[in-house]
């Protein structure tokens, strides 16, 4: 009886770590450790361009994936300037205008306050398990982890990155790196997480570059300040009146 | 005729003062025709170089197409019409899509526009058979201005990076086949011309346009549904407006030389009348009606203009010929006023410009030749003859 249980716990772990092995279980994981139901965020942009570095702090609330609300904090040229995301929109309130206007088609490929992201990566389904078929292709060692290593093929067609590479942490499920690629498969974008942290019983990105291989530069670091997970946020918040509050 | 005989020969007594007259005016003819000929030869040649690089007999434009607005360029596209199918399988017009793309010349990012063109076609004097199949790399054809902005010569290579109609990005390596030396600012800065059938494969819009260039002998021209079509005057209006603008501003100019040879032929004749009271009282003495007599003094005054008009024939002939075919050498910096300017302006005369001013100038010194004369109307004749103004 006892070898029976021994046995049977044996295919189980065994089928539990095949489970994991999956490129599509992987990324799953990776989507429930980054998506909280909502949360508060304070963070800090750090853009290194040609004419210097511009450092931009902003706070945010997030519910889920489709609404999020950002208000800039400073320098106090960009104070008080707001972006509101509802699902597949986006608006942005410039209190030196006094104007909302709406960021769409076109718009939405445009730097992001000149950085190396752009409205539409904002915009972006943070769930990749939604947009994008994961294979795992094999194991390396980044930033002194053990990571697997994804290779994302996109499922839908109006996605803007047809082909990602991920590292991820195998054992905080964090995307430690991430290479963004064109359909032909040049290398635009990488994505890295320079330090992370615990918080509650997640880990979470501390400090990150994105880059955009093709300019010149050291690419855009974020740094999250300060994150609260399933805090309450008012319903005002996200609607079209807060840019204006 | 006695009149015109008495005319003269009272011009021609007054000396230096008529000749210095006749100068200005003479001067201010010749600088009025070389200066609007400046200016039609401007836009003759920017016209001719529109229609040949850009404008051909006209343009159908997709129903969304807005060159003005670059953020709608990429949702400006449609298969192309059977209707213009024949004429493009025809070589009487051409297609032409627009996309909107990046590229990264020494790690910079510049916006650019896509401009795919079939390498065979020879509706715009764009030279697109450099864009003939080239294995190794996307072939591309740019402009002068934009080769000297990107800093960029034959053979390099180039980082393009744009989405294909779904919002994927995509990105190669091109290569720069050719640089085209065009005065067409239209077709060149800002833009990279790529084979049409490459581009339609690279953005998955095959068989579609953004706009479609008529050839100039194409006749049967109508609007089809999604396709508007654009007149040649309606695509040039920009530079035709300018040059129109530049024309009022020089008239300004005109203007100020035209009063000071109006004012010098005023002065003239109000001295002439006040110093020849006594031959005025003596000519009506003798009979002659007070508007003989106006006519006389205004025919003196018009004179000055009839005599300008030989002087600066004299001079002012082989001046205009020599750079009507000479033409006049511009500075470079004239490249970067955003419209075709030639490196050598050759100025345009028309008969109608010439004759024109000449009408104009005539009748204004006329006018001002024959205000002054008014007072002869009140003057007695007993009164004049014995040097009085009455």
């Amino acid at each position: 009886m006892k070898k029976i249980v021994i046995f049977v716990l044996l295919i189980s772990a065994g089928s539990l770590h095949a489970e994991e092995l999956t490129g599509k279980a992987i990324l799953e994981r990776v989507d429930s450790n980054m998506v909280a139901r909502n949360r508060r965020v304070t963070s800090t942009m750090i853009i290194e361009g040609r004419r210097g570095t511009r450092t931009l702090q902003a706070q945010s609330w997030v519910q889920g994936v489709e609404k999020a609300f950002t208000e800039y904090l400073s320098p106090p040229r960009e104070k008080g300037t707001k972006m509101l995301k509802l699902q597949d929109q986006l608006w942005i309130y410039s209190p030196s205008t006094d104007r909302t206007i709406k960021i769409a088609g076109h718009m939405l490929r445009r730097s992001l306050m000149g950085s190396d992201v752009s409205y539409e990566d904002y915009m972006e389904d943070p769930k990749l398990s939604n947009i994008y078929d994961a294979k795992l292709v094999g194991e390396e060692r980044v930033q002194e982890r053990n990571c697997y290593v994804l290779d994302l093929t996109a499922i839908k067609e109006d996605v803007a990155y047809h082909r990602r590479k991920i590292w991820i942490d195998k054992e905080r499920y964090l995307p430690l790196q991430e290479n963004r690629f064109a359909k032909r498969g040049k290398l635009l974008k990488t994505f890295v997480i320079n330090e992370v942290f615990k918080i509650e019983d997640r880990w979470y990105p501390k400090k990150m570059t994105f880059k955009d291989v093709m300019l010149k530069g050291s690419g855009t670091k974020f740094i999250i300040d300060s994150v609260e997970f399933d805090v309450e946020i008012p319903k005002y918040v996200f609607s079209k009146a807060s840019l204006r509050r | 005729m006695l009149a015109l005989r008495l005319a003269y020969r009272n011009v021609v007594g007054k000396g230096l003062r008529t000749w210095l007259n006749v100068a200005v005016l003479s001067l201010a003819y010749v600088l009025i025709i070389w200066h609007q000929g400046m200016f039609i030869g401007m836009l003759r040649y920017g016209s001719r170089a529109m229609i040949d690089y850009e404008v051909g007999g006209g343009q159908y434009w997709h129903r969304s197409y807005d060159p003005l607005d670059i953020l709608s360029h990429d949702d400006a596209h449609g298969r192309i019409p059977a209707e213009l199918s024949e004429l493009i399988s025809q070589g009487k017009a051409t297609p032409i899509l627009i996309r909107q793309a990046a590229i990264y010349p020494e790690g910079r990012l510049h916006s650019v526009l896509l401009k795919g063109i079939d390498h065979s076609q020879t509706v715009l004097k764009i030279p697109s058979h450099h864009l003939k199949n080239d294995k190794e790399a996307l072939p591309v054809l740019i402009g002068k201005r934009m080769a000297k902005s990107l800093a960029m010569g034959i053979d390099d290579y180039i980082t393009i990076r744009w989405r294909d109609a779904k919002g994927t990005f995509d990105a190669l390596e091109a290569r720069i086949v050719a640089i085209m030396d065009t005065p067409a600012t239209g077709v060149d800065k800002g833009q990279l011309w790529v084979p049409l059938e490459a581009l339609q494969k690279m953005v998955q819009l095959e068989n579609e346009a953004t706009l479609i260039v008529v050839g100039r002998n194409v006749l049967s021209i109508k609007d089809l549904p999604e396709w508007k079509f654009k007149e040649p005057d309606f695509l040039m209006r920009d530079i035709i407006e300018m040059v129109r603008g530049k024309r009022v501003g020089a008239a300004i100019l005109y203007a100020v030389l035209l009063f000071l040879a109006m004012l010098a032929i005023f002065d003239t004749q109000v001295l002439a009348i006040f110093n020849r009271r006594k031959e005025i009282g003596t000519l009506m003495a003798l009979g002659m009606s007070r508007g003989s007599v106006i006519l006389l003094f205004t025919l003196e005054g018009a004179m000055n203009g009839i005599l300008a008009i030989a002087v600066g024939a004299i001079y002012g002939i082989p001046l205009l010929v020599f750079t009507a075919q000479r033409g006049i050498s511009l500075p470079e910096v004239t490249e970067e006023f955003g419209f075709a300017i030639p490196p050598k302006l050759f100025p345009f005369y028309s008969v109608g410009l010439i004759v024109g001013t000449v009408f104009i100038v005539s009748l204004t010194v006329t006018i001002v030749s024959f205000l002054p004369t008014r007072r002869i109307l009140k003057m007695k004749p007993t009164d004049a003859l014995r040097g009085k103004m009455s």
